[in-house]
């Protein structure tokens, strides 16, 4: 007889069933305590709109951290690139244009990350406190901290598939982000840059040894990280009509939140979509939570704290058992 | 030269400097076909250089490197490897989050033309590799197990295997049962075994004579840069070899 094991494969999945739990509790509380709000569509589709900025980052942020790296200048490359798109628009009113100079600027910036890593040889920590300051800086000085409106955009080709909503309700936003995730989830696991990023976080000399390039597969991670970034910033501003110099701040923990959330690992070698996916489902339906079941403001951060440090707890214990043979 | 050599490989008069220090010092060493060596000597004795030598890492300051009779002027591991080389270290052979078929086919992977991972055939092939070269199916092992639940042993199993089904000639195996159990180092040698009956030569790198001297077929011993004894396993007993090893110890000759 098939156990239950055998369908859910409990054991070789269980960091992401256990994250599963965690969201599915903590639905059912909402749920439970408003009922009025959370058994209605319009939260759902409220919440769509809103999550796909912090989750295209994080999708994308996954991989840097497989492979052992980290990077914190993704929400100022977001601000620059963004900053591009608005400006190549406004000058030339070519919105293919900006788009493509946008994401241009962001996979340059990512590629630069890596090759600072790479070749230079600084740890990514370092070379991304670093480069977060400089793109963010650069926006300042560019912008002069002046934002921009984005309304001539909106009759266009490329605001409604971004932004659209699909049958009125649905935003076209949280099908880019499934649609990325499964890209994502394809490229980890079913195609061999996958392979080669996991076995580059996992035992750098071994993967080495074995022919894998991995200078060019972290050089990688970091270009399609800003390219993403990138991509995020101009969904954000054109579901705000508004560009802001300060896009994409605030962003930073709780993109890395949601990704460690997911089961990823600091250590590297270790992470999945699925994971991820459902951390900033987490992440991001929180403060709505919290807010319509009734508890202040002043409740956020500190229910964030304790959902991230129970859940990555968790996810230790698990870990350390190993998983069985 | 294409000349067939009666020697896998023949390194002649290696000399090897580091600095002021002589690692090497006109070494000459062989292996032949379907050949296990035992390498044996003390640390400094020169061991770990050869073997760099021989598999790529370093290029020799002064000698002559065969393969298979042709002589290898260019050295890189890359070029060591697509001339059946292989080397497994205890610690830096496989990736210990991944499941064994990823780590079988590590840096190469099952593709199609555009790089998707044949993921099945993949699982397939290492299942009968497992199955084959380490009989592993009795320890519930399958090609989705973790390498972090495995053994020390198996571990080395599962990187001795992957070099014999990528067509290895030569697998060496780096102080394989350093830091083993009896029990899990017994398993390294019939691993060894296994290449002898595959048909390939290793070269077993220790400096605990008691552990190579089942598997090996010959042996030889390294001090200070250079060779100071080579003897047949049939030729000699455990027990001599041993005493041979002290007199070297204590006074650099063999005799």
């Amino acid at each position: 007889m098939k156990t239950l094991n055998h369908y859910l494969k409990l054991g070789e999945f269980k960091l992401q069933w256990s994250i599963f739990v965690v969201l599915v509790v903590l639905f059912t509380l909402f749920i439970i305590g408003c009922p009025k709000t959370f058994l209605a569509p319009d939260i759902y589709y409220s919440l769509m709109s809103t999550i796909p900025f912090m989750a295209i980052m994080a999708l994308a942020l996954t991989p840097v951290i497989i492979c052992a790296e980290i990077d914190l200048s993704f929400p100022s490359i977001m601000g620059f690139s963004a900053w591009v798109f608005l400006t190549i628009y406004g000058l030339t009113g070519n919105i293919t244009l900006a788009l493509a100079s946008c994401l241009i600027t962001g996979l340059l910036a990512g590629l630069l990350n890596g090759i600072l890593v790479v070749k230079v040889g600084i740890p990514s920590l370092i070379v991304t406190v670093g480069t977060m300051f400089f793109w963010r800086g650069l926006v300042m000085v560019c912008s002069k901290a002046e934002g921009g409106s984005l309304v001539p955009a909106k009759g266009t080709i490329l605001f409604k598939s971004l932004v659209g909503r699909i049958g009125g309700v649905i935003p076209a936003q949280a099908l880019w982000t499934v649609a990325i995730a499964f890209l994502f989830w394809f490229i980890l696991n079913r195609h061999k840059l996958g392979s080669h990023i996991y076995f580059t976080g996992d035992n750098i000399e071994s993967a080495r040894m074995m022919g894998i390039p991995v200078n060019r597969v972290k050089m990688l991670v970091f270009a399609q990280l800003g390219f993403f970034a990138a991509f995020a910033g101009i969904v954000a501003s054109f579901e705000m009509l508004y560009y802001w110099p300060t896009l994409g701040e605030g962003s930073l923990l709780k993109t890395m939140a949601s990704v460690f959330l997911g089961g990823t690992s600091v250590f590297g070698g270790m992470g999945t979509i699925f994971g991820t996916f459902v951390g900033c489902m987490i992440i991001g339906s929180l403060e709505t939570g919290i807010i319509s079941v009734g508890l202040t403001g002043f409740w956020t951060q500190l229910i964030y704290g304790l959902v991230i440090v129970i859940s990555v707890s968790f996810h230790s214990i698990l870990r350390k058992r190993g998983l069985p043979a | 030269m294409e000349a067939k050599d009666d020697k896998l490989v023949r390194m002649v008069n290696i000399h090897k400097f580091f600095g002021e220090v002589a690692a090497l010092r006109g070494e000459n060493f062989e292996i032949g076909y379907n050949e296990v060596v035992g390498l044996i000597g003390d640390n400094g004795a020169g061991k770990s250089t050869l073997i760099k030598i021989l598999t790529g890492v370093h290029a020799p300051d002064k000698g002559e490197v065969y393969f298979k009779g042709k002589k290898i002027t260019y050295h890189s591991v890359e070029k060591a490897r697509e001339l059946g080389i292989e080397t497994v270290y205890q610690e830096r052979a496989l990736g210990e989050q991944q499941t064994l078929w990823r780590n079988i086919f590590m840096g190469r992977e099952m593709t199609n033309r555009l790089g998707f991972l044949q993921v099945k055939k993949a699982r397939k092939e290492t299942e009968k590799i497992l199955k084959e070269v380490i009989g592993f199916t009795a320890a519930g092992l399958t090609p989705d197990s973790v390498v972090k639940g495995l053994s020390g042993g198996e571990k080395q199993g599962v990187a001795i295997a992957r070099a014999l089904h990528f067509k290895a000639e030569l697998i060496i195996l780096d102080e394989p049962t350093m830091a083993l159990s009896l029990s899990e180092a017994k398993k390294v040698l019939n691993f060894v075994k296994e290449v002898k009956e595959h048909g390939k030569s290793c070269i077993f790198i220790t400096h605990n004579i008691y552990h190579v001297y089942p598997a090996a077929d010959r042996f030889v011993v390294l001090d200070r840069g250079r060779t100071v004894g080579e003897f047949e396993k049939k030729d000699i007993s455990l027990e001599e070899l041993v005493d041979k090893l002290y007199l070297v110890a204590r006074t650099g000759e063999i005799s």
